[in-house]
């Protein structure tokens, strides 16, 4: 295995709608920012991946457009994935191992505030089954929920304190949309937007993007002062019919986690892309971590959820902690409806 | 993309997204949609004897191939609910209603449907329910309309039950599933600016900063540096020269231009990038690479912040334009 080490990452504000720019416009600064972060020069990134879905911008081959932000010519090595950018990290990471790049450009943005995202979500669903019910993202989750409630695996309690930790800390991350203190037993006094399930156990709908510079040993070493090393990378995805799965667990993130070695060593940060309260619970579950491990400092994607960069800007807060002392993080994604596939990423200082 | 206007600053038009896929339903599934046609709803047996509803063409556990399709009981038992208090459109029932995964009498694995319950206080885990089939069938899995509340319906014994040959639905082999999308696209700001230039007459291209080529139309950056296209906007003629075209004689939806037509790719005075459109008032046969070429205009009240209020381009009468001039566009 080549030694791959996250050098740089930059991230627009999530925004609830961002009512001047397109996805372009919202892209360029923050892959500039990369970039130039890195200390890279263009053409010393060899390889170039990134994360979307047309269906956000209802046009086919809309992530096409997304290649103006980074100069595609003259021609570049570039691959897309129709899923979250930590997706397309996975890949470039696999193309540095086969040892036919170096240094990769890593991005992932998405607008859903043009369209009703928890509609234009049922479209990953089964195509023949499901999609023509046209089940919602929330009540998807919010059946979810149900199983774990009544199952007793959490609890509406535990539920609020995930959506009051998470809020509280993305205080201090001037890129999250919902941030600022709460109390548990208020937000329990709200009304079910989809019963079981109460707005603070729901991520925002945001428009953002972020991108990264990743790099192989040497490079690294060279442009990185404390580069943030990949030492894990696994992503397991469960079967596409809820109902042949177990959804008071995360499976696949316990396999995701077995494979990465996240427990192989002491985790002091954990960053969790569950977009819902009681998926946090699981996932924190299933990663196994420690009453120690700071979850979510950035406050996760409870608290800003650019769909396509949310799993991204988790690894890339992860790497930010490693690139500023700390020796051991655990970065999550997800995609899918009620964590179907999920992606575990261990980043080392 | 029709009218747009202005909101925030950038313009925003609706956008309708309106595909009907015709999908091949397969071996399994075609039986399935097939006994919904008929009020009847079938899974399929793994090895080890449980039953999968909807079923499905392989394990998910070992992958092994499925095909022993059994019928289960149009009764069942809920085994997770959401209320959905308002429901969308697209929704199965137009009043709220309940997602519910149900487990019917036969099966192992419990199937996402509506349940028509009424209220939220009517639904609990462990409700029964029955299936309740649409009026008009074929359609697939709205073929079951919605389950309803059946209390006190007891678990009839007997379900699974097999199916010979002779018992199986014919198929249902190709369904038509609508996917209908809302949005509202915006522009963006360089789009915006474009477009609002145009509503009054004006062609903007702009300038990459790193050498100096002009864009036209401008998305807002040079796709060559990857840098936004600041600055000054550049205004370009209307007028230019045709480096390359087709003359189309297929016809296609959307299309308000009779044909045959020659759609041109025109690189107008003042551009360093070429754009398509159509031309007319000229016979087809006369229509080369290097004809000089300029914009006919919508009379001037109806120009909107619209790439539409160029109608078509013509020729110009002026000498062709020498091939180096358009050689690198080619």
């Amino acid at each position: 295995m080549r030694d791959v080490a996250v050098v740089s990452f930059a991230q627009a504000p999530s925004v609830r709608r961002e009512p001047d720019r397109n996805e372009v416009e919202i892209l360029m600064p923050v892959v500039r920012e990369a970039r130039e972060r890195s200390g890279l020069r263009k053409d010393e990134i060899d390889f170039i991946c990134s994360g979307s879905t047309d269906y956000l911008a209802g046009q086919s081959f809309a992530f096409v457009a997304g290649l103006d932000a980074v100069g595609a010519w003259p021609p570049i090595a570039e691959s897309h994935v129709e899923m979250d950018g930590a997706w397309a990290l996975y890949e470039a990471w696999v193309k540095i191992q086969t040892g036919s790049a170096n240094a990769a450009l890593v991005y992932g943005f998405g607008k859903p505030s043009m369209g009703d995202l928890p509609e234009v979500l049922a479209l990953q669903l089964d195509p023949y089954l499901l999609t023509p019910l046209w089940p919602d993202a929330v009540s998807l989750a919010a059946l979810q929920a149900r199983l774990c409630l009544e199952g007793g695996v959490v609890s509406e309690r535990a539920m609020a304190e995930i959506a009051v930790r998470d809020r509280g800390n993305a205080k201090a991350n001037a890129f999250a949309q919902v941030k600022g203190d709460f109390e548990a037993a208020k937000l329990l006094a709200e009304p079910y937007l989809v019963d079981p399930l109460r707005k603070h156990d729901c991520a925002p709908i945001s428009d953002g993007a972020a991108a990264m510079v990743i790099a192989a040993g040497d490079v690294a070493r060279r442009v990185c002062r404390r580069p943030a090393w990949i030492t894990g990378f696994a992503h397991v995805a469960e079967p596409q019919d809820l109902g042949v799965r177990d959804l008071t667990r995360s499976r696949s993130t316990e396999l995701a986690a077995e494979k990465a070695g996240a427990l192989k060593g002491r985790v002091e940060v954990a960053e969790i892309a569950a977009p819902f309260t009681h998926q946090t619970l699981l996932v924190e579950r299933a990663l196994g971590l420690g009453r120690d491990v700071a979850v979510n400092p950035s406050g996760g994607a409870l608290a800003a959820n650019p769909v396509m960069a949310a799993g991204l800007i988790r690894i890339g807060e992860a790497a930010r902690r490693i690139h500023d002392g700390a020796a051991r993080a655990v970065a999550h994604a997800t995609s899918g409806p009620c964590l179907q596939q999920n992606l575990v990423c261990v980043l080392e200082g | 993309m029709t009218t747009a206007r202005a909101a925030q600053g950038s313009l925003t038009a609706p956008h309708k997204l309106d595909y009907t896929y015709k999908r091949s339903t397969g071996p399994v599934l075609g039986r399935f949609f097939g006994g919904l046609r008929d009020g009847r709803i079938l899974g399929v047996r793994r090895a080890d004897g449980r039953v999968l509803v909807p079923p499905k063409e392989y394990d998910p556990d070992t992958g092994e191939a499925l095909s022993e399709l059994v019928e289960v009981a149009p009764t069942g038992t809920v085994v997770s609910w959401a209320w959905v208090a308002r429901p969308r459109e697209k929704q199965p029932l137009g009043r709220p209603f309940a997602y519910a995964l149900v487990r019917l009498d036969g099966a192992e694995t419990p199937m996402l449907h509506a349940v028509d319950a009424g209220e939220p206080s009517r639904m609990r885990t462990g409700l029964r329910v029955r299936a309740r089939f649409a009026a008009e069938r074929g359609a697939g899995v709205r073929d079951l309309e919605a389950f309803e509340p059946a209390d006190g319906a007891p678990v009839e014994p007997g379900w699974p039950r097999p199916l010979a040959e002779a018992d199986l639905p014919e198929p249902v082999e190709l369904l038509r599933i609508p996917v209908k999308l809302d949005y509202l696209y915006s522009a963006g700001q360089a789009a915006t600016r474009f477009l609002r230039a145009m509503a009054e007459g004006r062609l903007l291209g702009q300038r990459c900063p790193v050498d100096g080529k002009v864009y036209f139309p401008t998305r807002g950056a040079c796709p060559e540096h990857g840098v936004p296209t600041e600055g000054e906007p550049v205004d370009v003629k209307d007028r230019g020269t045709i480096v390359s075209f087709s003359i189309v004689r297929v016809p296609s939806e959307n299309l308000a231009v009779e044909l045959p037509f020659a759609a041109i790719n025109v690189l107008l005075d003042g551009a360093d990038t070429t754009f398509t459109h159509v031309l007319s008032e000229a016979k087809l046969e006369d229509v080369h690479m290097g004809m000089r070429v300029q914009a006919v205009w919508l009379p001037r009240e109806a120009w909107t912040a619209s790439m539409r209020n160029i109608k078509y381009f013509k020729p110009s009468g002026e000498p062709d334009a020498p091939f180096e001039s358009y050689e690198a566009h080619l």
